[in-house]
């Protein structure tokens, strides 16, 4: 244990913290309509076989932290929700955080805080998201005709308020849609990926041969049992199971991806179906463990976090966000790119990703906005998303920043790698970074 | 949820009113009053966890009526003081062994006099129910004024399981509160329903939460209850005309469930209400000597008695359960239901198997299961979060009771038992649902044999109540008794079983089913065979048992008791084993014998309309029944014949009025029995021998 200072100066306690172990359900790529399961559901479904293999009590936890973004209105608080229906106990505290895409991170900041500071010992940290789930929303103009009627006093009164309906009224937002629209600027997120292409010369042909990529490499991770232990299966009440990241395109090519038309901006953009994130279901936990934890139920760290960083930039480029936080993180630690052996940056974008990668390469962009001497250089493929990304496996919002510090440690586990960093752009104009070491 | 807060507080949850002195002058009921003047009554009776009603107790409800009447209340509460529930009904001690019809209807004249009385009071009378409110107890609650049920109250007649109706005015009370066409098909099948259930059919004016009780009192007593209306469709239904068309209805749904020479109750319950439904005092009256004679029928009395040996059975059981967790490996068909039935009686359960496949089918299977048997969706929920899918059997570690029930091949279980053995908490269990495989050979592996039993679960696990729990001379006896302890836990009855061939119900069962088959190669058509079982009074005959067990099931155990017992039991024929490998199995491949659909056997209806079994036909099939149980006490399989009985009405489902194998044999005589196997044995061969065991039977 040593010691480290808050904000104002002032010392506080400064203890390891390990990731002991971590499970997620496969993501679940949303057809049409809702998916067989809400966030509550998966969390669960993902959480038990974790729970399962523990040396100790479900109820030996000192808290759960949970993201999730589209809470659905059955489930306020799905943390909470999640740790009773995990049988972790009426004294359970349990909280839900929310940053948006870094939601999943969140939960594992917020913990690791905690327990580096003295204040817990043992936390399951996660991400939930099922945004097939996501609700119809009505119009605001709507919703307050709907309230008038509800409030009209007698017959005429109704017919009155009745007749002031106007076609618009009942015609439905797809929640999700709102919520992939930044609020600032008014832009989607396929937008934001358009222009951090073009801000830095990303074509058509290079996010679509990323995007192949991303399948293969996760189409060879799923053969070689690669995410055993990782992914649990899910099994819903109609006797289906679900075994595996089901977005999934073992046969993605790049000719085939080149038929594809733009989703965002149409006739001339680039970012199409193909080549940005899926829209999947999935939840993700890790448990957080003090050495007092560890020494007390006997478990074996795979990872220890070293630090953690939450950046922010215009909205309108927080693609870029990956690059800020993993600038700030790094920086601190005196380190520079080169010396992280492994990366899960979270493939929201081909277009995304490529604008990072190539922001890092780019002098002007690092000596004025990262603060550095020269261009960051080269992250290489080969230590990029070994095993794919949200562009074949899904980006269930809330879940993601949790499922890409879980795989890196697996990852790391299995390259023998010592030193990573998850990070993740996140809507409205945010990144989140953890540097990780393996143990 | 468990909840420690909840445990400090359990005794303010129910609303008792003002406290009541310490002193009072009852034994079963505690007096007090209120601000309002309100009269409390509760039921608390001594002695005992859950109240019952008894001659005693409704004396004493007698000697409290005396004293309301001497100081007049503003109105009367009536409820239980009891966690459990209301009142559970008749203390059944009081029926067993009756014999003269002349006797019972007098002590249940002088019953009806104090329910009468209670009624007849001018002051308002309320009923608040908790929990169970069944048979007697209903009758209660509905000679009072107003009824008030606490969410979460299940009402029900469950006298014709006894092979009566009820006997305390509640045929003529229920019915003229209650639509008789739904009053009556409660009273005929025993069925019980739920608070708002209750309240939708008028049976209860209000359902509330404990703490707005006395709210609910005062508005009651003050008249400013809002009342169940009566149906108006009451007295239509009451009308005579109507009263016989529905009557004759009625008795033609009877006779599909239990025909009239078996279970004369229901029979009785609709000629009372025929007769009488059009006057409630006339109806009040005959219900009296209605229910004394049913009171001393054979039927009523055996039903009895295997109310008792389901006491007896559950006392056996113990309690104390310390298994909180368990593990079960192989999710077929066994393994899946006992898992969903244990997540339901509040076990967390983890269920391991090799593929997802048999996993996803079993949770299919308890999703369907407890969409049928629990009421609420979030307790559907979280029964279905306690039943674990666990693809990599990490549940070991920490369950207190691994129960197997993989393939019946010893070489797998012994596979199974070496990987998990060393990873099983040293106080754990190892449990087998085996039913062919002696624990003597599945134990030969193990590092420490005395963690090994038997828990032999039966199919359909939901509705059969047997678990055998099978001993063998090494077993660690306080594992045993944790073992039966959690059968008991599980609201499963266990029977205590030497490690032997087929234990007793496979052993008792298994001749029957073949015996069934010798028929079919006789020419007998299998709609005949059954017919002659489900003459003597077994719900479903042996070919239609065969195809539901399953005819691999059936010929695998079929094969090892003749490997044991030859020629003691009927040859498994040829074309039984050609089925198995055809894969037509019966039931779960969807044609054995007969072909099944949506669940049901499809019979020829020309075959059953002219199926003329014969005596000799059903004493084939039944007599080597209890043949075999006499046996297995000989043998010291088992040590207790009433619990013999018990266990193959609950394993099996005998002919329940018949009071099981044994007492079968006792009540058509020993004599008879050995004479006949005799006969049967000189016409058809040796299996019918009757067994030594018959000589020193009694």
């Amino acid at each position: 244990m040593s010691s480290g200072q808050q904000a104002d100066g002032k010392p506080f306690m400064t203890r390891p913290v390990y990731i002991v172990d971590g499970s997620r359900t496969p993501f679940i790529k949303a057809r049409s309509g809702p998916g067989p399961f809400t966030p509550v559901d998966l969390a669960v479904q993902c959480g038990r076989p974790l729970l399962a293999r523990q040396p100790f009590a479900p109820n030996a936890f000192d808290q759960v932290i949970l993201g999730c973004v589209n809470v659905i209105a059955d489930e306020m608080n799905p943390a909470r929700v999640a740790a009773l229906r995990l049988g972790m106990g009426e004294a359970m505290v349990a909280f839900t955080v929310q940053i948006n895409c870094g939601s999943g991170m969140q939960s594992i900041d917020t913990g690791y805080r905690y327990i580096r500071e003295g204040n817990a010992d043992l936390i399951l940290a996660g991400g939930a998201e099922a945004l097939s789930h996501a609700p119809l929303v009505w119009p605001q103009n709507g919703v307050r005709w709907f309230a008038g009627l509800a409030m009209a006093k007698g017959v005429l009164g109704k017919v009155a308020a009745i007749a002031k309906a106007r076609p618009a009224y009942f015609k439905p937002i797809i929640g999700l849609e709102r919520g992939l629209t930044d609020p600032i600027t008014d832009l989607n997120m396929g937008q934001t990926a358009e222009k951090v292409g073009h801000l830095f010369g990303i074509t058509r042909a290079q996010a679509d041969a990323y995007a192949v990529e991303s399948h293969t490499r996760l189409a060879h991770a799923q053969e070689q049992g690669w995410l055993k232990g990782e992914v649990e299966t899910a099994f819903d009440r109609k006797g289906n199971f679900y075994d595996h990241d089901d977005g999934v395109r073992a046969d993605s090519s790049v000719d085939k991806l080149a038929t594809l038309k733009p989703v965002f901006e149409r006739p001339w953009g680039q970012v199409t179906a193909g080549n940005s994130s899926q829209i999947t279901d999935g939840a993700s936990w890790t448990i957080l463990a003090s050495e007092d934890a560890v020494a007390k139920h006997g478990l074996t760290p795979k990872a220890v976090i070293i630090d953690s960083q939450w950046s922010a930039l215009d909205p309108s480029i927080m693609g870029l966000g990956p690059v800020l936080s993993s600038n700030d993180l790094l920086k601190r630690n005196n380190m520079t790119i080169q010396d992280i052996e492994t990366w899960e940056l979270n493939e929201a974008f081909a277009t995304q990703v490529l604008g990072c990668l190539a922001a890092w390469k780019d002098e002007k962009f690092c000596r004025e906005v990262l603060g550095l001497d020269g261009a960051a250089g080269e992250i290489d493929r080969t230590r990029l998303n070994v095993d794919g990304g949200a562009i074949s496996l899904g980006h269930p919002v809330g879940t993601s920043g949790n499922r890409i510090v879980l795989h890196l440690v697996n990852a790391m586990k299995r390259l023998g790698t010592k030193r990573g960093i998850a990070t993740e752009c996140i809507g409205g104009g945010l990144g989140g970074a953890m540097l990780i070491e393996t143990v | 949820m468990d909840s420690k807060i909840m445990d400090v507080l359990k005794d303010r949850v129910l609303e008792l009113g003002p406290a009541p002195d310490t002193s009072g002058a009852y034994r079963h009921f505690k007096l007090t009053r209120d601000a309002d003047g309100i009269a409390w009554l509760l039921f608390d009776r001594a002695d005992a966890s859950a109240n019952t009603l008894s001659a005693v107790v409704l004396e004493e409800f007698d000697q409290v009526l005396n004293a309301l009447e001497a100081q007049r209340p503003t109105g009367i509460v009536v409820r239980s003081a009891k966690s459990s529930g209301f009142i559970a009904g008749a203390d059944v001690n009081e029926f067993r062994g009756a014999s003269d019809p002349s006797e019972v209807e007098t002590q249940i004249s002088r019953a009806h006099a104090v329910i009468d009385r209670f009624e007849a009071l001018k002051i308002p009378t309320v009923a608040v129910i908790h929990g169970f409110c069944l048979g007697g107890g209903l009758e209660v609650a509905l000679a009072c004024q107003m009824r008030i049920a606490i969410d979460g109250a299940r009402f029900g007649f469950p006298e014709v399981m006894l092979g009566l109706h009820p006997g305390l005015g509640g045929t003529a009370r229920f019915t003229h509160l209650v639509n008789p066409m739904q009053a009556m098909p409660l009273m005929l099948t025993g069925k019980t329903i739920d608070a708002r259930k209750a309240k939708a059919i008028g049976l209860v004016d209000a359902v509330t939460e404990e703490r707005h009780v006395r709210n609910a009192v005062r508005d009651a007593v003050f008249g400013k209850l809002k009342r169940a209306k009566p149906s108006a469709l009451i007295p239509i239904m009451n009308f005579s005309p109507v009263r016989g068309i529905l009557a004759s209805r009625m008795v033609a749904e009877a006779g599909k469930a239990a025909p009239r020479e078996h279970y004369p109750a229901p029979y009785a319950l609709i000629e009372l209400w025929e007769k009488h439904g059009g006057d409630r005092a006339a109806m009040l009256n005959a219900e009296k000597a209605s229910f004394a004679r049913l009171m001393v029928t054979p039927t009523a009395q055996n039903l009895i008695r295997v109310f008792f040996l389901r006491e007896q059975m559950k006392k056996l059981a113990g309690d104390g359960n310390t298994i909180k967790h368990i593990h079960v490996i192989g999710a077929g068909a066994m393994g899946g239901d006992i898992a969903a039935w244990c997540a339901h009686q509040d076990i967390r359960v983890t269920l391991a198997d090799m593929k997802p496949a048999p996993i996803a089918g079993a949770m299919k299977r308890a999703a369907d299961l407890y969409s049928k048997i629990i009421r609420k969706r979030t307790d559907q929920r979280d029964t279905l979060d306690r039943l674990i899918p666990d693809m990599d059997g990490e549940g070991v570690r920490n369950a207190d009771l691994i129960i197997e029930a993989v393939s019946e091949k010893l070489e797998l279980k012994q596979k199974v038992y070496a990987g998990i053995e060393p990873r099983m908490k040293p106080d754990a269990i190892l449990a087998t649902n085996t039913s062919s495989i002696p624990l003597q050979d599945l134990r030969s592996t193990l590092a420490r044999p005395e963690r090994l039993l038997g828990l032999h679960f039966f199919n359909p696990v939901s509705r059969l109540q047997l678990v055998e729990v099978v001993s063998h001379d090494g077993v660690d006896a306080e594992m045993l008794r944790k073992a039966t302890a959690f059968a008991g836990a599980i609201d499963r009855l266990p029977l205590s079983v030497r490690s032997s061939p087929g234990f007793l119900v496979n052993r008792a069962l298994t001749p029957y089913m073949l015996e069934a088959m010798m028929l079919m190669e006789e020419k007998v058509d299998k709609e005949t065979i059954d017919a002659a079982a489900e003459q003597f009074g077994m719900p479903m005959g042996p070919i239609e048992l065969a195809d539901q067990v399953g005819l691999d099931i059936c010929l695998a155990v079929g094969d090892m008791l003749r490997s044991k017992f030859g020629d003691l039991l009927p040859p498994t024929p040829a074309w039984l084993r050609e089925k198995v490998n055809k894969g037509e199995l019966g039931k779960k491949t969807g044609k054995g014998f007969y072909t099944w659909r949506d669940g049901k056997a499809e019979k020829s209806s020309s075959a059953v309309a002219t199926a003329r079994p014969t005596q000799e036909m059903i004493d084939r099939l039944v007599l080597p029944m209890s043949n075999v149980c006499v046996a297995c006490l000989r043998e010291g399989i088992v040590d207790n014949p009433d619990v013999v009985d018990g266990a193959m009405i609950f394993g099996t489902g005998y002919a329940p009025f018949r009071g099981g194998p044994l007492n079968y044999a006792r009540t058509r005589g020993t004599e008879n029995i050995t004479a006949t196997l005799r006969t049967l044995a000189a016409r058809f061969g040796d299996r019918f021998a009757p067994d030594a065991g018959w000589e020193t039977f009694k």
